[in-house]
């Protein structure tokens, strides 16, 4: 455990990268904290953040990020503001900067934004006073995500370090890969990247320079501790880079064959929605080696320990 | 009870123990069933090692749980940077137990009013009573111990320096300067 002293050192949630493994660390154990609010058979609610505003701006649909994220505030107590971009003035022609200084105006202490350009949240955080916490952004970083998938292995695992994780699909469209990767190495994970070199960019070893990359998915799973599929993106363009569905399925679809080759107890995760039949069978997400409903799961108590530890600001904090 | 000594060394604090545990049992009466939750951190130790001593004594088990009072404090709001949250573990129902919180020292009563709400939001006892080893008076709010085996009058500036073995590698009380 972290010893009582330690301060949370970031102002806000941008992404994995400026975190040390100590901070990452720090937010697990604190997660395990709140996963013991949130399995008490009576109330599941502590007064952590009474009386602090928490907006969620939510600039791109999202549903179970969304419903997670309120449903950690509630559990802390919070004041909440959802704010949503379809009826708000964004559509009038609205800047984020104006919508986010009309934010400022009603005082938040925390802001968890969804936008679809990158660094849009660096972006606010230097015009606003209230911590923000990056809820997804273009391709970029979607730091929770790979905190609670983080949490999902090491709970399931006892560890991070030394794991073999192969993580599969559509890599050039996915922020969780990106976070992935800055946790996951970070912590002494030995990460593969798989997927057809069209969707696997090669520059990606370059600034991630532990991580391997591989395009026969056959070959690799036998090695592996953990299997993170990744949603094909079609919304995001996925389809311009391969052939065809068919034979994305043929060639990197998790299925009881491949799960033959795999180990006896492997473990599966996808960050959801699942394209059931297309990147992973049915079998497989329901089988026995998932963790995907615990991914969900986890995730509440992983963002209460995010909407915690920053919700007490100090003096000498970084971005 | 007899008044324990000030400083405590190792053998008097497991004599103060045994007390304690000779007091509680005869608190309790018979049709109770009571559990022990000790507030970390040095609470924890204290109740593991009270149930073992109820255990050699009556012969069956009290459950112990833990109690992370940090979430319920009253100047939490106020803090600057979030304090780290250790694990509560309370794997058995509260309902109508009788629950012995556990802590070491007894001072203004706020960790005690945030343990009561802590735990009650873990089910409903049938009573709650506290124990602690010390008492150094100060109460800022009006909470007292059903047990204490040390009263002592510390001056301002001071504090009672409880030390348990299992957290601090040995036994002891004394009373230091802050």
């Amino acid at each position: 455990m972290t010893s009582e002293r330690y301060v949370f050192p970031h102002k806000h949630l941008l992404g994995i990268e400026p975190l040390s493994p100590r901070d990452i660390t720090a937010l697990l154990d604190q997660a395990q904290a709140f996963e013991e609010v949130c399995e008490r058979p009576s109330i599941k609610i502590v007064p952590a953040l009474r009386k602090k505003l928490v907006v969620n701006l939510f600039f791109e649909n999202s549903t179970r990020t969304r419903n997670s994220f309120e449903i950690a505030e509630k559990r802390l107590s919070a004041e909440i503001i959802n704010f949503d971009a379809d009826t708000s003035s964004l559509n009038k022609g609205e800047t984020l900067i104006d919508t986010a200084m009309n934010l400022e105006a009603m005082h938040p202490d925390l802001i968890v934004m969804r936008h679809s350009a990158p660094g849009a949240h660096t972006l606010l955080s230097r015009h606003m006073k209230a911590s923000i916490v990056n809820a997804g952004d273009g391709a970029h970083e979607h730091p929770t995500q790979a905190l609670l998938d983080a949490y999902t292995l090491r709970k399931r695992f006892g560890r991070l370090e030394g794991l073999k994780v192969a993580i599969v699909g559509d890599i050039r469209n996915s922020r969780v890969v990106r976070s992935n990767l800055w946790l996951l190495t970070r912590m002494g994970v030995r990460v593969t990247l798989v997927g057809p070199p069209t969707l696997v960019p090669q520059e990606m070893k370059a600034t991630w320079p532990s991580i391997e990359i591989c395009h026969d998915f056959d070959a690799i799973i036998p090695g592996q501790d953990a299997i993170m599929m990744l949603r094909a993106q079609f919304e995001r363009g996925t389809g311009a880079y391969i052939p065809g569905q068919g034979e994305y399925s043929r060639f990197f679809q998790l299925n009881p064959a491949r799960m033959q080759r795999a180990k006896k107890d492997v473990a599966v995760l996808h960050p959801g929605p699942i394209n059931r039949g297309l990147e992973i069978t049915s079998d497989v997400a329901d089988g026995p080696n998932n963790l995907i409903l615990d991914q969900v799961t986890n995730g509440v108590p992983v963002r209460m320990a995010v909407l915690y530890l920053l919700s007490h600001p100090h003096g000498e904090q970084v971005p | 009870m007899p008044a324990a000594p000030c400083p405590m060394d190792p053998g008097q604090m497991e004599v103060a123990l045994q007390q304690l545990a000779t007091d509680l049992m005869a608190q309790v009466g018979p049709e109770e069933e009571l559990v022990l939750l000790g507030i970390r951190s040095r609470g924890l130790p204290l109740a593991e090692r009270l149930a073992s001593l109820l255990r050699a004594r009556t012969g069956s088990a009290v459950p112990v749980g833990s109690l992370d009072i940090t979430l319920y404090r009253d100047d939490l709001t106020e803090m600057v940077g979030s304090p780290i949250v250790r694990p509560t573990e309370i794997p058995f129902t509260l309902k109508e137990r009788t629950v012995v919180l556990v802590d070491d020292v007894l001072y203004t009563g706020r960790t005690v009013r945030a343990a009561l709400d802590a735990l009650l939001d873990h089910g409903r006892p049938r009573r709650v009573m506290l124990l602690v080893l010390a008492d150094r008076g100060g109460r800022e709010f009006p909470i007292q111990a059903d047990l204490a085996c040390l009263r002592v009058e510390v001056p301002p500036g001071h504090r009672v320096a409880v030390r348990v073995k299992e957290i601090d590698g040995e036994d002891g009380v004394t009373v230091e300067a802050c």
